[in-house]
């Protein structure tokens, strides 16, 4: 089975990176986009087949080392 | 004071904390590879500065997983010593054994200069050759070095007296231009609930001796150095 692991950071952490991306894309005219935030995205291939034995494992993995909890936030998605 | 050297894959500054610690206590420490499971029996344990596995997916995020940290981790329960610098105290948070984050620096820029620090909390094992108030130079060099915590937990550490560095001018004046990486409240080392462990961004390490352009940095190892005395004593 393979997953999707998203890691943002929380509201309210402030967001240098996806600030100076921000100002880039004003930078290079393209209109619309009024915020950036910038995370990190993870594909993982997992052997287990039952979909809440799966997902436990990978919030495991988030808590332990994908994510920092105390500034970001991680969402799961089985494909 | 016996200490020992924690390395990583990536790290760069074992030799000049070695040399530090040897200059102020006259022992040579034992240097420890990540991959092992023990410490020697030691006073102090630093974590030094560098890049630990590249800075791969956060600063210190893997090495703070490494076999060695549970040693580590035992070492501080133990009530014995522990110093985190620059990527130790990425380490350190990463590892959960200090509060709050190291962020990439408000400026995005990787920032190699001279600082000031000013000691805020001169009762410590790490800061005890200082004065209260006393301001000092050391180098700093980092990407990641913006220091963040939750206000509730920000509130208690200082509120225990435990932002041991803030970042500061000539003068001992805090002000935005004097924060070189945006840290909030201008924290540059804070201590854990117990006292007997501390994370810092600078470089006390690099400023020991005059070749290096000062011994302004010297204090913290002598302080070191005095708190083991007092313990074995």
């Amino acid at each position: 089975m393979k997953a999707r692991v998203t890691v943002t950071l929380k509201t309210g952490v402030l967001d240098p990176q996806g600030k100076a991306i921000e100002g880039a894309l004003k930078s290079l005219d393209v209109q619309g986009i009024s915020e950036v935030r910038q995370g990190k995205f993870f594909e993982l291939e997992i052997s287990e087949t039952d979909e809440a034995k799966a997902t436990a494992i990978l919030r495991d993995a988030c808590e332990k080392l994908l994510a920092n909890t105390v500034i970001e936030n991680y969402r799961i998605d089985l494909a | 004071m016996k200490s020992a050297v924690v390395v990583f894959p990536g790290i760069n500054r074992e030799r000049d904390m070695a040399h530090a610690l040897k200059l102020a206590s006259g022992v040579t420490p034992h240097m420890v590879w990540h991959a092992d499971t023990e410490l020697p029996d030691v006073d102090v344990v630093v974590v030094p500065g560098g890049f630990s596995y590249g800075d791969y997916l956060r600063c210190g995020a893997i090495a703070a997983r490494a076999p060695i940290m549970d040693a580590v981790r035992r070492h501080a329960d133990a009530g014995r010593y522990v110093l985190g610098v620059c990527n130790g105290f990425q380490i350190l948070t990463e590892a959960g054994l200090l509060p709050g984050v190291l962020m990439r620096n408000a400026s995005l820029k990787f920032v190699c200069k001279m600082v000031h620090l000013r000691v805020e909390n001169a009762d410590t094992a790490f800061s005890n050759a200082y004065r209260a108030g006393q301001v000092f130079r050391s180098p700093i060099a980092h990407g990641e070095g913006n220091y963040f915590a939750e206000p509730e937990t920000l509130k208690r550490i200082e509120g225990e007296g435990r932002v041991v560095l803030r970042y500061c001018d000539a003068e001992g004046s805090r002000s935005p231009s004097a924060n070189p990486n945006g840290a909030i409240n201008d924290i540059a080392g804070i201590l854990n609930e117990r006292g007997n462990l501390l994370g810092m961004m600078p470089h006390p390490e690099n400023l020991v001796e005059p070749l290096q352009g000062g011994t302004d940095g010297l204090g913290l190892f002598q302080s070191l150095t005095r708190a083991a005395a007092t313990i074995a004593a």
